[in-house]
């Protein structure tokens, strides 16, 4: 298992990288910054699980919280309103 | 297409579904009995075991916070199989709604929901719900106003969310099976809210 | 597809069909519930959904599609081949 290096309430930013196979980082967020919610532990890597390998070792995995503000330029709403997405921690810096 | 009155041939992919499965069962990987079996244990996950997860909550406030804290647990405490579901549980307030969608496929608490309905499995509801949840939830008749903060939780990868609605006022006294059956499907997924008539 | 413009949401609902269920059901078994031997992961199911091209992806229901990827599995992986499906599936259809 992969340690944490993020806890809650840490600002972190979601990689932007674009390459192939499968991902569970959704477009939409990459590249965006927001703040560690809460660490959910620890999950097989889907990259690796969709490939028909073991996942191991364990990523940690955990729920960001971003500002729609900060997300959808053109976002209507509450300036509180807020996503959250669960992200695997190879995707954080 | 052969011509046989009211017979209805198989779609291309119930042939598909009809293929594999005597395929892996000529070849020993899966019974009939277990895919029956599994169909039936489907057919019994329904709404109601999530909306009794939610009335038991609503009564027994420590129920509650074990809920929230981790909802897997609190779940498997009331009788309710999770198998591998990890579940959180949000909760709305009189200044926050939570609402759930998943944009990468179609993830869903079914131990505790069922399958998922069609609109959650939808290009527009998975595209939209992130960017415009208002407009979304609008669409299902509700409105949420502009003074409340809006949690949006997009379900990307191992965890599956619950709403914890609010329970409606003028339900005082009520026991738990009459406060469960006004917490709909709906009102656990966030896009509508419980009302006690 | 988060973000993506996309119009109204219907508020659709059907009941699935019983073959349905069984594809769920087999997904579930294949996954290594209900005492099935694990012969495939979620991941590999959404990848394979992920590999249908766009206008496919549209056309087809919600089981179409998962039947569609937990064949491919199969395939990929050796437990079934090709040339048993095709025929499997040619024979299913005659016999009706």
């Amino acid at each position: 298992m992969v340690e944490a290096r993020f806890k809650p309430g840490d600002r972190v930013k979601v990689r932007k990288a674009y390459p192939l196979g499968h991902i569970r980082t959704p477009f939409y967020i990459r590249g965006h910054s927001g703040v560690i919610e809460r660490i959910c532990g620890a999950f097989g890597n889907p990259e690796e699980l969709a490939q028909q390998r073991s996942g191991e070792p364990k990523q940690p995995l955990y729920r960001v919280r971003f500002v729609q503000n900060e997300v959808w330029p053109a976002y209507k709403g509450n300036p509180e309103d807020v996503l959250e997405v669960e992200i695997f921690q190879h995707w954080l810096e | 297409m052969k011509d046989n009155g009211s017979y209805q041939p198989y779609s291309y992919f119930q042939l598909m579904e009809v293929s594999l499965r005597e395929l892996l069962v000529e070849k020993g990987i899966v019974t009939e009995t277990q895919v029956a079996e599994e169909v039936a244990a489907m057919r019994m996950r329904t709404p109601a075991i999530g909306a009794k997860v939610v009335a038991r909550a609503w009564v027994d406030d420590s129920y509650k916070q074990k809920l929230l804290e981790n909802g897997s647990r609190a779940c498997e405490e009331l009788g309710i199989e999770v198998a591998a579901l990890k579940l959180v549980v949000v909760e709305n307030t009189p200044s926050t709604h939570n609402v759930v969608v998943c944009t990468l496929c179609s993830c869903y608490p079914r131990m505790l929901l069922g399958i998922p309905p069609e609109w959650y499995k939808s290009r527009s509801y998975r595209s939209r719900t992130v960017s415009e949840p208002r407009a979304v939830l609008a669409e299902f008749g509700l409105r949420i106003d502009e003074n409340m903060k809006i949690r949006v939780h997009d379900s990307t990868a191992d965890m599956r969310y619950l709403v914890l609605p609010m329970r409606p006022a003028g339900t005082d006294g009520w026991n738990e099976e009459r406060l469960a059956a006004v917490v709909t499907r709906d009102c656990m997924i966030g896009v509508a809210v419980p009302k006690s008539s | 597809m988060g973000g993506l413009p996309a119009g109204k949401v219907e508020p659709a609902e059907h009941d699935y069909a019983d073959w349905e269920r069984r594809v769920d059901a087999l997904m579930i078994i294949l996954s290594g519930g209900k005492g099935g031997r694990k012969l495939m992961t979620v991941d590999e199911l959404r990848k394979n959904i992920e590999a249908l091209p766009p206008d496919a992806y549209d056309r087809m229901g919600y089981y179409e599609r998962w039947v569609t990827s937990i064949t491919q599995i199969m395939i990929q992986r050796g437990v079934i081949t090709t040339d048993e499906l095709g025929r499997k599936m040619a024979e299913i259809d005659k016999r009706g």
